[in-house]
């Protein structure tokens, strides 16, 4: 496999047809976890369980669209879960002093959007590897939230604020049409906008991009900021929905949204996969970890069966792409 | 870059003024801001402190020679660790709780080595899947309590001395030797630097590459296996986070101590004071009170330089 032939040069707008069927796999594997939980279960299928489980998936998913797109340029995030846990201990410091929910989620955002433009910085002009600066960025912002915090709780939160990730409209969840908004425009910018096409072509060949004129360092520090204010936007959905922020908050939220992104058919190579493919995958990710509680299986066993998925959902990918090749 | 000759040896002299002055600086450094740094007691406690880490950087200087990496190193530490302690606190044999901690640790490695070499995963994806493999069995095996109560037997190895010289640190020199031996005197050695530099020669001189590459990771795992021993007994107890982040201090070690990450030649010599240059960076730190998560930041900020300088240098 040399680097022109990896990741197929057809246009990925095609993928209704090419990888409809591997979608098609994934909504299926979803329905049979359902079916399963629903005969394990009594609790499966009420409506307040399926309606904590469109939740919690689309927790995992505001961190895996960012990443997504990440994956998608043949790079990885791993700081994701550190960013989360400092922008909202940044963003619930700000609503504390200033009691202005409003400039507490600019901070978010804006805390999650610079830590990922300094990843953009270190991949881009400093040609780090993604994986390297990442997981160095990880534990910097490890390292400043605790001091940041110094083992403080903030809690406490302005009820309209706690709306956010805790209150419901014709009786959905919020987070839930947030989700779908989000889902919208990363479809549309992935599918529908040349930026979105540049990106595909970055992962699938980047000499190949870089000559045909795609400022390529331009779009992968696009790229990268995005991941990083979509963890800022997690980071807001997380404090309005625990009411409290802690620095431990993100230590286990990286592995679930690299695992929902790699479920979700998107290939670590890159030039593959879709943002709609990373909502199926946070989907099935969140029904297993959903089952597990149901079925009164510790939570100490959701880190092992993670790990598991993460490498079943790679090795899965690369036979069924060897294959088609 | 594929072009680079199969046996890419170091060369020295080219390289020590890096590593060598990133920790003559910090020595210097301390001297003057931390008071009680050059006491001999202190520095004694830096060398002890970094034998665990010694133990992990070394073969991970060798994984990340293969174009490899291993995130799972400390979570596999930490498994390690909690096996010594519950064995040991089982059968009251600091030996069988050793040979349980090796048997886990190679077992993981061995794992490792299938994924990335067989099953071909990128090594920071199949060992990002282990660590939580290895975390999640952690909190299983312990219920995500400490294990308290260990024989005296394990307690004594890191605190017993050989001719004057502490247990911990003769086993981190017998180590960097064995490793010495095997990655400049063997032939497997030289082997490692072909995984890296150029695996196809390795395939036309009629050798597996793929067996080649597990016992690398094999080695790392059995490697944690030991290290996880003295952890229980530095410790004297075994704990469900004991190891959490320690793979990246290794991997900071090894960054900081030249070895490449994309051109497959690696310097032990360089690792082991990459190894010192972080435990320094973090007792000195603590001496002048910074909180450990302050010292967490700064070893990331050294990766991060170390690894633009090494970019730095592959580009001239």
């Amino acid at each position: 496999m040399t680097d022109i032939t990896k990741g197929a040069m057809a246009p990925p707008r095609s993928f209704l047809s090419q990888d409809a069927v591997q979608l098609f796999y994934r909504l299926l594997a979803a329905f049979l976890i359902c079916a399963v939980l629903a005969v394990l279960s009594d609790s499966f299928l009420s409506l307040g369980n399926i309606l904590n489980v469109l939740r919690q998936a689309s927790l995992t998913f505001f961190i895996a669209s960012g990443l997504t797109l990440v994956v998608l340029t043949a790079g990885l995030d791993l700081s994701v879960g550190a960013n989360v846990a400092l922008s909202a201990c940044l963003a619930g410091t700000v609503i504390h002093t200033t009691g202005s929910p409003a400039l507490g989620i600019l901070t978010g955002l804006a805390c999650g959007g610079l830590v990922g433009l300094i990843n953009g910085v270190m991949v881009t002009a400093l040609r780090i590897p993604s994986f390297i600066a990442t997981y160095g960025m990880l534990w910097v912002l490890n390292g400043l939230t605790y001091w940041y915090m110094a083992g403080e709780t903030l809690h406490g939160f302005p009820a309209g604020f706690r709306q956010i990730g805790s209150g419901y409209l014709f009786g959905l969840p919020i987070p839930v049409y947030l989700l779908l908004v989000f889902l919208g425009i990363g479809t549309f910018f992935a599918q529908r906008t040349v930026w979105g096409q540049e990106i595909y072509a970055i992962g699938a060949n980047p000499v190949a991009a870089r000559l045909s004129g795609i400022p390529v360092a331009r779009r992968l520090l696009l790229v990268y900021a995005v991941s990083g204010t979509m963890a800022g936007l997690a980071s807001i959905i997380f404090l309005s929905r625990l009411n409290s922020a802690e620095a431990d908050i993100g230590e286990s939220l990286t592995l679930p949204a690299i695992a929902a992104v790699l479920i979700g058919g998107t290939s670590l190579f890159g030039g593959v996969g879709t943002v709609f493919g990373t909502f199926i995958g946070a989907l099935i990710l969140t029904l297993v970890l959903n089952g597990m509680n149901l079925l009164a299986v510790s939570a100490n066993w959701q880190p092992l069966v993670t790990g598991v998925i993460v490498i079943l959902a790679v090795w899965l990918d690369m036979k069924t792409r060897r294959r088609a090749q | 870059m594929r072009e680079v000759a199969v046996v890419a040896q170091p060369n020295p002299l080219q390289r020590i003024p890096g590593v060598a002055m990133v920790l003559v600086l910090l020595i210097a450094l301390f001297s003057v801001i931390a008071p009680g740094f050059l006491s001999v007691a202190n520095l004694s406690n830096v060398l002890v402190q970094s034998t665990i880490l010694t133990m992990l950087a070394l073969p991970m200087t060798l994984i990340i020679m293969t174009e490899g990496l291993d995130l799972s190193m400390g979570a596999v530490l930490t498994l390690t660790s909690l096996c010594v302690a519950i064995v040991s606190l089982a059968t009251k044999s600091m030996l069988l709780g050793l040979g349980a901690g090796l048997l886990v640790g190679t077992a993981f490695g061995l794992a490792n080595g299938w994924l990335v070499a067989i099953l071909g995963i990128p090594p920071f994806v199949a060992t990002l899947g282990t660590l939580g493999m290895a975390q999640g069995l952690s909190l299983i095996v312990s219920d995500g309590q400490s294990v308290v109560g260990i024989p005296h037997s394990v307690r004594d190895i890191y605190s017993a001395t050989l001719l004057g010289i502490p247990v911990p640190i003769v086993m981190a020199l017998v180590t960097y030797a064995t490793f010495h031996g095997l990655l400049y005197h063997t032939r497997f050695g030289t082997y490692i630097f072909a995984l890296g530099g150029n695996r196809e020669a390795l395939r036309y001189a009629g050798l597996s590459p793929n067996r080649l590459l597990i016992a690398v990771y094999a080695i790392g795992g059995a490697m944690a296996g030991i290290a996880g021993l003295l952890m229980t007994a530095r410790m004297n107890s075994g704990h469900p986070t004991a190891g959490l982040g320690l793979e990246f201090d290794a991997i900071a070690a090894v960054a900081v101590g030249g070895t490449s990450f994309e051109r497959g030649n690696g310097w032990l010599l360089g690792t082991l004071l990459g190894v010192l240059s972080v435990g320094v960076l973090r007792n000195g730190l603590n001496l002048i009170s910074l909180p450990s998560s302050v010292q967490v930041a700064s070893v990331g900020v050294l990766v991060i330089v170390a690894l633009f300088l090494d970019g730095l240098r592959s580009r001239t």
